[in-house]
Formats: structure tokens, C-alpha cells, sequence
């Protein structure tokens, strides 16, 4: 699955009300780390079948990055069934995010 | 075979500016790269604002030059694994690279790349308030405390650097520092002495990092007259410098007091097949260039090495 690229509008039906879980990463492109972390994101979108990888740009969604109190970028949230269940902060190593999702 | 047995020519740790500059000259050289890296590719670089002591660069941004040599080095072929390495085994004609989630990694050569990671004020806290007030990188996290007072620790380049990205955005930002004197580069001292919202706490050490849920205030003590005092701030950046991290290659390769690996001028260690290159070996100067220079250095001994095995 390719990573989906999120905006306000999209958020609800594609997080909130999506099957399984759903890794989030809030980003901005003038974020060093989280472009660094971009190829990873990338390689956990296209190995996953059962998560569906998604990315946030919080300059362009500035209310979901304030509805999830997100101050340092990147931050990873998983969400299941509408609801945050796991959330990280800063560069994590793949692994760590893939125990995110166990 | 499985996949953990295949045998790369040239097994990278670290894809930091001398990992991925060593893979880019041992993948043009013909051999097979890996690079395995536990966090992400790029290295210390990508925290500095500007780049501007690159030959052939007047300015380019720390993470943008590090895209570039990552996707430079992803096109000549090399091939990046994120995993931990934990361990390093010699077994004569090659090496076996130990990961944590990987297994073992064999290769005819190996280079160590690991570099170095910030060091911690180690202080209650610290670790805690990561991403709620504490943090290690200026240009990423600065744009959040936007007309807010924020501390910045350190007296080196990272430091001065980090209070000038700041000083932009941030109301207030205070610099402290445990000496008078600095030891980042005299042009940046004086570029940020330019900005009135700029406060100098020098001959001071932090105390304590306060807070319930998140950072509130600073514990600030002056070396000199012993006096105390709160500081009250949304976000302190910790910039005191970097610690080498080759515990897992003690046992095989000879390293100096301090934890950096011990190489010739050929970035060639004490065991034969394993070269040292970038920050995380013993040397005078770590700089961006001299991190490609050992890059280099450490890609094509590797490769002569392997070409008369």
C-alpha cells in the first residue's frame, strides 16, 4: 500500500473511520528528521499489508496538529477504530515503529 | 542460502556523511553495499540549519545535504537495512555483523560509521520531557515555541547555531553556557550578539529540569558566585556536544579512553577487514568534510582489502 497523504478534510474518513490500524506521521517539509524519516514511512508503506501508512503536513493541517497536541515533529500516532492507541515522539528506528503496530 | 547468508562485499554501520560517502565510492568501485543503520540515514548533519564550510556549497540546508548524499548513494546501488548492530565477529576471510532484529550480516569488509550521538545533561526529567519541552534539535522543534522563552545549552557551534535559528522565532531565547568564552566560531558569536531577544547566562551550569506534565522552568547556578535562580521557560535545547557509541566492537577493534575507535591513516583498525571512519573515530577535527574524507579513505582500503582476499 502507498503512503495517504492526509488534510483536515480527509482525516475523518480516512483515519478515523478506517478498518485496522493506522500509523500516522505528522511531518512538515522543512523538518529535517522528518524527511529523513520519509524513506522509512515509504518502506513501511509499501511492506505492510495490514496497516494503512499515512502522512500529515502540519503547516497545511494546522488544526489536526493542534487537535492532537502535537509540538515536535515527527510524531507518529497509531490510531485504531477512531481512537489514538499508541503515539511516539521524534525519529524512531524502524523497528520501535513496527513494535508500535504489534 | 537465506537472506542472512548472502555476502555483501562492503557492510556499512552507520549512514551518516562518512557511511553513505564510503558507499557511494565502494558501489562505483564495483562492490555490494550495505548500509545498516538504527536510526535513520542522513547522520548528525541533518540537525544543522546551514551548511556553510562545504567546498562547492556557499549555503545549503544540513538535511537537504544529507538527501542528497543518501539518494546519491541509494542510485549507485547500495541498499539500506535499518536494524541495530550489537555485535562484530572476525572470522577470518570475512566478518559477521550482529543485529537485533536482523540476525547475522556476513561481508568480506566492514566499516565502522557509527559517528556520534548527543550527549544528555543527565538530569531528572530530561528524558521524560522529550517532545514536551526538551530537545536536542533547534531546526526541528524551534518553529513550535514560536513567541516563547526558550533556553539553549552549550557553547560550541551547535549551541550558537541553534540560538540564532531561535532568536528569529522565539521571544526570548537565553544561551547558557558553563564558561565565558565560546568555542563555536567567532562569525556566529557575533551575528547572534546582534539580536536585542538574545540573553547570555554565562558561567552557569542547569541544576534542574522542573516540571508536572511538561517543562515549566530551568534550576540555573552560577559557577562563579554560587548564586541560584529559576528560569522560566517553555523549551530548553540541549547542545553540550557528543559521545561515541562502539561498545558492541570492543571485544575486536583497539579503542582510546574516551570510547573512539583507534585507526591508521588509512582508517584501517586493529583487526584486518574492519575500517573506522567519521566522527567515531580517534581524530583531531570532525567536520562535515573530514567525515567524507574518511568516507573515502576507509571505501577504498575496504576495497583493496577485498580485491587481494
Amino acid at each position: 500500500m502507498a503512503v495517504v497523504h492526509i488534510t483536515n478534510e480527509t482525516f475523518e474518513k480516512e483515519v478515523m473511520q478506517a478498518e485496522g490500524k493506522v500509523l500516522v506521521d505528522f511531518w512538515a517539509s522543512w523538518c529535517g528528521p522528518c524527511r529523513m524519516l520519509g524513506p522509512v514511512i515509504d518502506q513501511l508503506g509499501s511492506e505492510l499489508t495490514d496497516v494503512k501508512v499515512c502522512k500529515i503536513d502540519v503547516d497545511a493541517n494546522q488544526d489536526l496538529a493542534a487537535k492532537y497536541k502535537v509540538e515536535t515533529i515527527p510524531t507518529l500516532v497509531v490510531f485504531e477504530g477512531g481512537k489514538e492507541v499508541k503515539r511516539s515522539v521524534g525519529v524512531q528506528p524502524k523497528p520501535a515503529i513496527l513494535a508500535m503496530l504489534k | 542460502m537465506t537472506e542472512k547468508q548472502i555476502m555483501t562485499d562492503v557492510l556499512i554501520v552507520g549512514a551518516g556523511t562518512a557511511g553513505l560517502t564510503a558507499a557511494v565510492y565502494a558501489a562505483r568501485a564495483g562492490k555490494s553495499v550495505k548500509l545498516v543503520e538504527q536510526y535513520l540515514q542522513g547522520g548528525q548533519i541533518i540537525n544543522a540549519s546551514h551548511v556553510e564550510n562545504f567546498p562547492g556549497f556557499e549555503s545549503i540546508a544540513g538535511f537537504e545535504f544529507a538527501e542528497a548524499l543518501y539518494n546519491q548513494a541509494i542510485k549507485m546501488g547500495a541498499e539500506i537495512v535499518y536494524d541495530k548492530v550489537t555485535g562484530l565477529q572476525d572470522y577470518g576471510s570475512h566478518k559477521g555483523v550482529q543485529t537485533e532484529y536482523g540476525g547475522e550480516l556476513l561481508a568480506k569488509a566492514v566499516i565502522l560509521a557509527t559517528g556520534a550521538r548527543v550527549r544528555p545533561l543527565g538530569l531528572e526529567n530530561e528524558d521524560r520531557f522529550i517532545g514536551s519541552g526538551v530537545s536536542y534539535c533547534a531546526t526541528c522543534d524551534g518553529a513550535f515555541f514560536k513567541d516563547k522563552n526558550v533556553a539553549v545549552v552549550g557553547g560550541g557551534n551547535t549551541a550558537l547555531d541553534d540560538a540564532l535559528v531561535l532568536s528569529f522565532t522565539s521571544k526570548k531565547v537565553y544561551l547558557i553556557h558553563r564558561s565565558d568564552t565560546f568555542s563555536g566560531e567567532k562569525r556566529l558569536l557575533e551575528k547572534l550578539q546582534e539580536h536585542d531577544n538574545v540573553v547570555f547566562i554565562l558561567d552557569s551550569e542547569v541544576t534542574a529540569i522542573n516540571g508536572s506534565e511538561r517543562l515549566e522552568s530551568l534550576g540555573i547556578r552560577n559557577k562563579v558566585s554560587g548564586e541560584e535562580q529559576t528560569l522560566d521557560v517553555d523549551a530548553v535545547f540541549i547542545a553540550i556536544g557528543h559521545v561515541p557509541d562502539n561498545k558492541a566492537f570492543a571485544s575486536l577493534v583497539e579503542l582510546d579512553a574516551y570510547g573512539y575507535i583507534k585507526t591508521d591513516e588509512n582508517c584501517a583498525t586493529s583487526c584486518p577487514g574492519i575500517y573506522a571512519a567519521g566522527d567515531g573515530r580517534v581524530k583531531k577535527v570532525r567536520q562535515l568534510t573530514t567525515a567524507a574524507a574518511d568516507g573515502t579513505e576507509a571505501a577504498l582500503a575496504a576495497c583493496d582489502y577485498i580485491d587481494l582476499l
